[in-house]
């Protein structure tokens, strides 16, 4: 057997049904809140706001909020997913199955991104019913949307295997990604910052995926498009680099 | 005949410096049923989690059916199903999902004729649609031994099957080992029911603070250490053990009222004979008598007893 093919459609499948379970909290919860942003931002407080950049402050906002989305749902989803077999104990069928660590990450990742890509594009239809909306590059918006799952949701597995309490799966998404994403340039150009703090920004990694998701709709950018793309593969090496130190050392896994 | 499981040298050292297992030698022979015995701690879990590999060995071997369990643990795991001594199962997915998820995980394609073959001699069939979370505990614990059985594995380990589940279910599941081990399965179970080993197994191993203390035939046990015990009831009760009796090492009970006698029913001679001859002349008369074998239990307590 060189795959376990089985494996992973079995985890996989497991994943999407525990999502139509949980379809309020997974799907349409995060739908609603993003509508909310975009009726009180771009509809109420946007109509004031004049535009950014020759795009509207309704529109220029929409890239912004879906990686918002985005960036928590593929954390808490992939976190969850391998923090409660780990929680309840039924983890060791998982470590005792003859299936290889790749197979495993694959399919919890690829589950938690799926549901991600999935919201991400339901947020996208959400919005353009509010907002006028156009995509300029709608195969990179694709693929940044696509990369920007797969890595976040491999950030949420390493998250969801260091957890030890159900506080910790919430720790890392409140405390870091959320204030990241929010200081991020998700409703503004980091343009608009004084000079310092235009550099400050440049350290937070999630300026490097908003810009480039927004230059794939509106072809504007805070920095250039390869950069964008080049942080996110370096995230993406990052977060497997652990992932396979994680299963390398049993890491939270194996005593 | 290579045996179907072989542990060589194996040893486990927990981050804690807690010495689980200490150099275990054992070799589980194709199509047996083994028993493995051992107080609280003693290094059962541990041994069937490092086998299972859910627990990472710290030195030694373990092959299964001649493959490595971490050079080649796809061929190896694929061989084994497990059921945990704990009740962990997933509440909110269906009988029929979990135990389908099970066989999936295992690299074998669905087959429903298999799970409904599965959860029939479960008697879990009419529960098949029933979210886990409203099974009582003995059908938990039917559950997880579906699930282990979904991949139809040939070697299984039962850690505590029978913990906590009523009479009836027990030998229900006694039922199901013997059927299971008919057609070929190697089953190893640890237990704390002494009675359930000597019903059920074919060898049994004793492990004490992660060492192997025995490994022998069940029969073969009861028979080296089984002792066998003559009870006499007297007519009158004795202060003391006549002198003209001490060659037969006879123990005084019930309050002199009962004279015990200890003999190797193995030897030629029992010495029965030349006792009871011997009463009457020491002026002693009994009133009934009877004879007892030690069970397995009494040979475990002995046996651990006799390591501490």
């Amino acid at each position: 057997m060189t795959m376990n093919v089985y494996a992973i459609r079995a985890i996989y499948k497991f994943e999407m049904s525990r999502t139509r379970r949980t379809l309020m909290q997974s799907v349409i919860s995060p739908v609603i809140a993003t509508s909310l942003y975009f009726v009180v931002f771009g509809a109420a407080i946007g109509s004031r706001i004049a535009e950014v950049e020759g795009i509207s402050y309704g529109a220029f906002i929409v890239p912004g909020l879906i990686m918002l989305s985005l960036l928590t749902q593929s954390v808490s989803n992939a976190s969850f997913g391998i923090y409660f077999p780990r929680f309840t104990g039924t983890i060791y069928e998982l470590l005792s199955a003859p299936v290889s660590y790749m197979e495993i990450v694959v399919s919890y990742v690829g589950a938690a991104a799926t549901k991600s890509v999935v919201l991400g594009l339901i947020i996208l239809a959400t919005a353009a019913f509010i907002v006028p909306l156009r995509i300029e590059h709608p195969v990179w918006m694709m693929l940044f949307l696509v990369l920007t799952s797969v890595t976040f949701s491999l950030l949420g597995f390493i998250i969801g295997i260091w957890a030890d309490g159900f506080e910790k799966l919430q720790l890392i998404p409140l405390l870091v990604i959320t204030p990241l994403t929010f200081l991020g340039g998700s409703f503004y150009s980091i343009d608009m910052l004084p000079p310092f703090w235009q550099t400050v920004s440049l350290f937070n990694p999630v300026v490097y995926l908003v810009s480039g998701f927004r230059w794939s709709f509106h072809g504007v950018a805070d920095v250039s498009v390869g950069v964008s793309l080049a942080m996110t593969g370096v995230f993406l090496a990052v977060s497997l680099a652990v992932v396979a130190w994680i299963f390398k050392t049993g890491y939270r896994l194996k005593a | 005949m290579q045996p179907t499981i072989s542990v060589t040298n194996l040893s486990k050292t927990y981050a804690s410096g807690f010495r689980a297992l200490n150099h275990i030698n054992l070799d589980i022979r194709q199509g047996e049923i083994f028993a493995l015995l051992g107080p609280n701690g003693a290094g059962k879990t541990t041994l069937i989690g490092i086998i299972c590999g859910i627990v990472n060995p710290s030195a030694g071997t373990i092959r299964v059916d001649g493959h490595d369990i971490v050079a080649h643990y796809r061929a190896a795991r694929s061989l084994i199903g497990l059921v945990p001594q704990e009740l962990t199962t997933d509440a909110f997915e269906s009988v029929w999902n979990t135990v389908s998820f099970s066989r999936g995980l295992f690299g074998k394609p669905a087959n429903p004729a298999h799970i409904e073959n599965v959860l029939k001699d479960l008697s879990l069939w009419n529960r098949k649609d029933s979210k886990v979370m409203t099974l009582s505990g003995g059908m938990k614990r039917r559950l997880l031994i579906a699930k282990a059985l979904s991949h139809e594995p040939r070697i299984l380990f039962l850690d505590e099957p029978t913990a906590g589940v009523d009479v009836e279910l027990r030998r229900d599941m006694w039922r199901l080992v013997r059927s299971l081990k008919a057609s070929g399965v190697t089953i190893i179970l640890t237990t704390h029911y002494i009675d359930e080993a000597e019903e059920m197994a074919d060898r049994i191993g004793v492990i004490n603070k992660g060492e192997i203390i025995l490994v022998e035939e069940k029969t073969e046990l009861m028979r080296k250490l089984g002792r066998k015990q003559l009870t006499l009831h007297l007519e009158q009760p004795l202060a003391r053990v006549p002198a003209a009796l001490s060659a037969y090492n006879l123990e005084l009970a019930g309050n002199g009222g009962e004279l015990i006698y200890t003999y190797d029913e193995r030897g030629d001679r029992t010495g029965i004979t030349a006792l009871l001859q011997a009463l009457p002349a020491a002026g002693i008369r009994f009133k009934d008598l009877h004879t007892t074998q030690s069970s397995l239990e009494d040979i475990f307590v002995t046996l651990v007893r006799e390591k501490k």
